[in-house]
């Protein structure tokens, strides 16, 4: 067959043209196509630049250069197979799937290559226990935090009790959308407010059912589970049904510049949970603007920088990078294997101190990983949008979620994962 | 009057609104179908298109920046134009119908009297081709467009239900006009099939490719004219739902939407797009309101299939489909 | 001789209506056959299985079975993707509740259940026809895909409603489950193609296939000489269930291990499958191979040498792909209506000829 040939030289050729050198490996699976390109290009750049500029500025880490390489996924699990067998033969330091979809399929097979995987606020929520997920880590946050700072938020704006109220969940009808019910049924029980769940089915251009489902039972506060077209819709209905915009508190995947441009003033005070600072006020933007955007060096067309998925995308790349140090302080060694990376991340410390010396004080909460406890502390941000000024404003700081309720519901579901897969967690010492 | 009614008739009422913008969509298959029998798979991704188009030239972005940019090095972005909204969906227009004779052109001309799968397979060529191309023209990212359509709660519906009822009805701004627009639309287009020559020639078309050809209807001229008012239509479309969740990829998916519209009011019916679209708007969120919160809620999408099988059981041909007359 | 009939005489009826009645033809599917089993498995690595042979073997199981079904009966069905989350559900709850039971057994028992649910929601085209017979699949894809992502017991009421295949093994063998080596992906996935080609072809050239196909040249006419439409298309149905099923068993369990049926089986599926078929060619075993690696392949190439070889960005790249794709897809059409099979019936019709044409 002469397509199979083509192929076999098409592939020949992509093992041919990478070379053999000391480098660090990050492969990023990119979804900059398809209906989620507009939250998953501006991660990919942020990514890309903090890598340039690590090379650019520092001339790498501990003198090995870093090398990302981009794959496409356009969200899409198959091709995001596709991607990790293409990659993972590279000296793939560590995988941040970017998808639901890919991060289910990469837990067991990144597991058995022995590549940690790190999926930063979303993914398997339960993996934050390293005991059964050795390899697979989700700090600083997850869903299930996410959920229990959210309500911990509306808590304290209702003045410490929620006897009686109403909290509507309007979620992707997918995995995704799900992760939070159960967390949200425990924490209704201890806090005794009632849930309402509204679930919205992909894609979600059409929700007038939902909304009015909203306006007819009058929620008092209203979560966003959302992903894509059905977020900006999602705000839009909202604002059409004049829903209160400071009771509506969107999930960190439902609180990008995107989400709330398209509805333009309307949209003034929605919320959304963060997971990084906001902006670009930190002195890092000036090193990236210096080194990588006005040499030419700029992953995308510059207008991203200091948006949200952005700082999402700095963030997962210093993450990693960090890790890296920390791997090679623990092993002597400066281009390290997977295996150390792994390590690295197990015993990553973030502190105010650190950040700051990055030139990134108070972007992200600080937190130690542990063998235990893969998943952080699980602080998130709350933010505020302005509509007039465009921008967000952090309203509420770093704080700390119901971890009693979480930790059992992690334990409960890594248990039955690692019975599933006989799978005997190990021991923490 | 109970609560409850009340708010099934609000829930119905939303139905038929909706229901006309999944007609709007429906439309341009139904023209195109009706015309030259071919299933336009394409629709939905000629309406993002359209929608790119129109958002691209009011912004005054450069097409295919990205690309020029990656190739030559160069940082190019926006003429630095804002253009008139009028002006803009007139040239978006321009660039449909350039777009229809094209295809046309490079396309239908080639596939004159195959069979139909194989004309809805061509579509599904060009489907994957705009999908890129329009990519690659206008950037993948959201782009909010405004072209001077309120949106939000009507505040005089609402007032007035409420000092009747004691409970205001929710009726969106947006939703009324595109109810306006799918009404002149549907005038225009019937007024224009009845009384002009073009129109009796589409007409003609549409009953028998030879027998119109043999009394010297152009067919390659109707077929451009055709799918120039499918862009218009899927143009219309765009605005309309672009207006609401900014215009983006998902974009496409709304031809899902038309489909159990189109079976259900038959694929060679003007009116019965209209009718199908408001019995499906109006049955689905009934039923989500209904019966939905007891079985778990998102059931519209299988449950507008379910609505339109059931209909085509009693009426095989779609509600206003031409009649199935069957030889051996 | 090269390519020709002459001096190769058959002397019974059996040899006479072989499937590859040409010698290089039967010996070029005997080479194949044993290149397939003999020597890729020995060279096959996790890249070569995981984003080349195993979708390619899937993709050609579920759409021989839509092409027994729109290809041979004329049902056109947009319900695969639904159809294929029921063989990998199917697949999963089987696995979970008999961890004995060998995954063999399990993937056919799923086309079995597929089978049974596919008839169920072909019933309406006794009664509807054409484009229009769209709608009960779509209703069936919809409805399927909805149930599977409500009803908490399909997935084990896990917390994200994902299901996750554990590792089972055949005569030893890891066959799904992260540590399952290339090869056995390959070879168990090979050997259901093999084994469902066979029926496939031998079920078309019988009296069910003969049967469709008069039901779908015209269904009136062959009721008049004395085809039971009932049987006919619920038989078509069924068996392009019990494909498709299996398909997604091992969409599931082999190839994918992990999945979401709102993102893996969603209505993406359906189409993708169906332009497999047209594009392949309708009614015929070999395009439907040949459909397949079409669009499985061509994206994977594409993709090799845009952002491989030359170097470009991944986006545009991506983008490319589409405008690439699309404008094959057009231009096979303009050159040859009927699909990739009809291409290759033409070209081996030459080489008959060849070198007087006439």
């Amino acid at each position: 067959m002469k397509l199979t040939k083509i192929a076999a030289a098409a592939a020949v050729a992509v093992v041919a043209a990478s070379p053999v050198m000391a480098d660090l490996v990050f492969p990023s699976l990119s979804y900059r196509t398809g209906a989620y390109a507009v939250g998953g290009i501006p991660f990919a750049d942020g990514y890309a630049d903090y890598m340039t500029l690590v090379n650019e500025r520092d001339g790498g880490v501990g003198g090995v250069m870093t090398r990302v390489i981009e794959c496409e996924t356009a969200y899409n699990t198959e091709k995001g197979v596709e991607c990790y067998e293409a990659t993972k033969g590279e000296g793939a330091l560590i995988y941040q799937p970017l998808s639901t979809g890919i991060t289910y399929q990469l837990i067991p097979k990144a597991s058995a290559d022995g590549i940690p995987v790190h999926s930063m606020g979303y993914g398997r929520t339960s993996a934050a226990n390293g005991k059964v997920f050795e390899w697979v880590f989700n700090y600083p946050a997850n869903y299930w935090t996410g959920a229990s700072a959210a309500v911990n938020y509306i808590s304290a704006q209702e003045g410490g009790s929620l006897k009686g109220k109403t909290i509507a969940l309007v979620y992707h009808n997918s995995g995704y959308g799900k992760e939070p019910i159960r967390t949200l049924e425990v924490l209704a029980e201890k806090h005794g407010y009632s849930l309402m769940l509204v679930p919205v089915d992909h894609p979600g251009q059409e929700q007038k059912s939902q909304w009015l489902q909203i306006r007819q039972q009058k929620p008092d506060y209203v979560l966003l589970w959302g992903w894509g077209v059905m977020n900006q819709v999602a705000i839009q209905e909202a604002a059409n049904i004049r829903f209160p915009m400071d009771h509506m508190i969107g999930i960190w995947w439902s609180g990008a510049e995107a989400d709330v441009l398209p509805a333009g003033d309307a949209s003034n005070g929605y919320k959304a949970l963060a997971l990084t600072g906001v902006g670009n006020e930190y002195p890092l933007f000036a090193d990236i603007q210096k080194y990588v955007v006005d040499a030419g060096k700029a992953a995308g067309a510059g207008d991203q920088i200091g948006t949200v998925p952005y700082n999402r995308g700095i963030y997962a790349a210093m993450l990693a990078v960090e890790a890296v140090k920390t791997a090679q302080a623990m092993h002597g060694v400066a281009d390290i294997t997977p295996v150390m990376m792994r390590d690295g991340m197990e015993n990553l410390m973030m502190d105010e101190a650190k950040m700051t010396a990055l030139g990134l004080p108070n972007f992200g909460p600080t937190f130690n990983v542990s063998c235990e406890n893969h998943g952080g502390p699980g602080l998130a941000s709350v933010t505020q949008w302005d509509a007039g000024a465009k921008k967000w404003n952090v309203i509420a700081p770093f704080e700390a979620p119901d971890m009693d309720v979480i930790s059992a519901l992690v334990a409960a579901d890594s248990e039955a994962y690692a019975a599933e897969n006989a799978i005997t967690p190990r021991d923490c010492k | 009057m109970p609560d409850q009614v009340l708010f099934g008739i609000e829930a119905a009422t939303n139905g038929l609104m909706a229901g006309v913008m999944y007609s709007l969509v429906a439309l341009g298959f139904v023209l195109i179908f009706k015309a030259s029998g071919i299933f336009n798979y394409a629709q939905g991704v000629m309406a993002l298109f359209a929608a790119l188009t129109l958002v691209g030239l009011q912004e005054g972005q450069v097409p295919f920046a990205h690309l020029i940019n990656a190739i030559f090095g160069t940082e190019v972005h926006h003429f630095g134009w804002h253009m008139p909204a009028l002006l803009a969906i007139l040239l978006a227009l321009a660039v449909m119908v350039l777009f229809a004779i094209l295809v046309e052109r490079y396309v239908l001309k080639h596939l004159v009297n195959q069979e139909p799968i194989i004309l809805f397979m061509a579509t599904i060529g060009l489907a994957y081709f705009m999908e890129g191309f329009g990519d690659l023209m206008w950037g993948s990212d959201i782009k909010k467009l405004d072209v001077g359509l309120i949106q939000g709660i009507n505040a005089t519906i609402d007032e007035t239900t409420y000092n009747w009822f004691g409970y205001g009805f929710y009726i969106d701004n947006l939703d009324i006009s595109a109810t306006i627009v799918a009404a002149i639309l549907v005038t225009v287009l019937v007024l224009f099939s009845q009384y002009t020559k073009q129109g009796r020639a589409m007409r003609a078309v549409a009953d028998d490719h030879q027998a119109a050809l043999s009394v010297g209807i152009s067919l390659r001229f109707i077929w451009v004219l055709v799918w120039s008012i499918a862009g218009f239509v899927a143009l219309v479309a765009g605005i309309m739902w672009g207006s609401k969740s900014g215009v983006q990829f998902s974009l496409s998916l709304i031809a899902l939407k038309a489909l159990p519209v189109l079976m259900l009011g038959g694929f060679t019916s003007i009116p019965g797009a209209i009718v199908g679209g408001l019995i499906i708007g109006m049955g689905e969120k009934l039923f989500e309101f209904a019966i939905g919160p007891m079985i778990g809620g998102a059931t519209e999408n299988w449950f507008a299939y379910m609505l339109a099988l059931i209909f085509l059981v009693f009426r095989p041909q779609g509600l206003f489909g031409e009649k199935i007359i069957e030889r051996v | 001789m090269l390519y020709r009939e002459a001096g190769d005489f058959k002397t019974s009826y059996a040899e006479d209506s072989q499937t590859f009645p040409i010698v290089i033809d039967r010996v070029g599917y005997y080479v194949v056959l044993a290149i397939a089993f003999g020597v890729i498995p020995f060279l096959i690595n996790d890249y070569w299985a995981n984003a080349v042979f195993v979708p390619l073997l899937i993709y050609a199981i579920a759409t021989l079975g839509l092409n027994i079904l729109t290809g041979y009966c004329g049902q056109v069905s947009l319900g695969t993707g639904g159809f294929m989350a029921v063989g990998a559900y199917a697949c999963y709850k089987l696995m979970t509740a008999f961890p004995e039971l060998n995954i063999f057994f399990c993937v056919l028992l799923a086309g079995g259940v597929t089978a049974g649910v596919g008839v169920l929601f072909g019933l309406p085209s006794l009664r509807i026809k054409g484009f229009y017979l769209a709608v009960a699949t779509l209703a069936a894809q919809f409805f399927l895909v909805w149930m599977f992502n409500k009803v908490p017991w399909f997935y084990n009421y896990s917390a994200s409603g994902q299901i996750n295949a554990p590792e089972r093994t055949l005569a030893g063998i890891v066959i799904t489950g992260p540590h399952t080596e290339a090869w056995a992906k390959y070879l168990f996935c090979l050997v259901f193609v093999v084994l469902l080609a066979w029926l496939a072809r031998n079920l078309t050239r019988g009296n069910f296939g003969r049967q469709w196909m008069a039901i779908r040249d015209m269904d009136i006419a062959a009721e008049i000489i004395g085809v039971n439409p009932l049987k006919a298309k619920l038989s078509a149905f069924a068996v392009s269930s019990f494909f498709i099923g299996i398909a997604g068993a091992l969409f599931f369990a082999v190839y994918l291990g992990a999945a979401e049926v709102g993102e893996a089986f969603g209505i993406q599926k359906s189409f993708l499958i169906l332009f497999m078929v047209i594009i392949g060619g309708l009614g015929s075993i070999f395009g439907s191979f040949a459909g397949a690696a079409f669009l499985v392949l061509m994206p994977v190439i594409l993709k090799n040498v845009l952002v491989g070889m030359l170097g470009w960005q991944t986006d545009i790249a991506a983008h490319l792909e589409f405008v690439i794709v699309g404008a094959l897809i057009v231009t096979f059409l303009i050159l040859e209506p009927h699909g990739l099979a009809q291409l290759w019936r033409i070209i081996k019709e030459k080489l008959r000829l060849w070198p007087f044409p006439h």
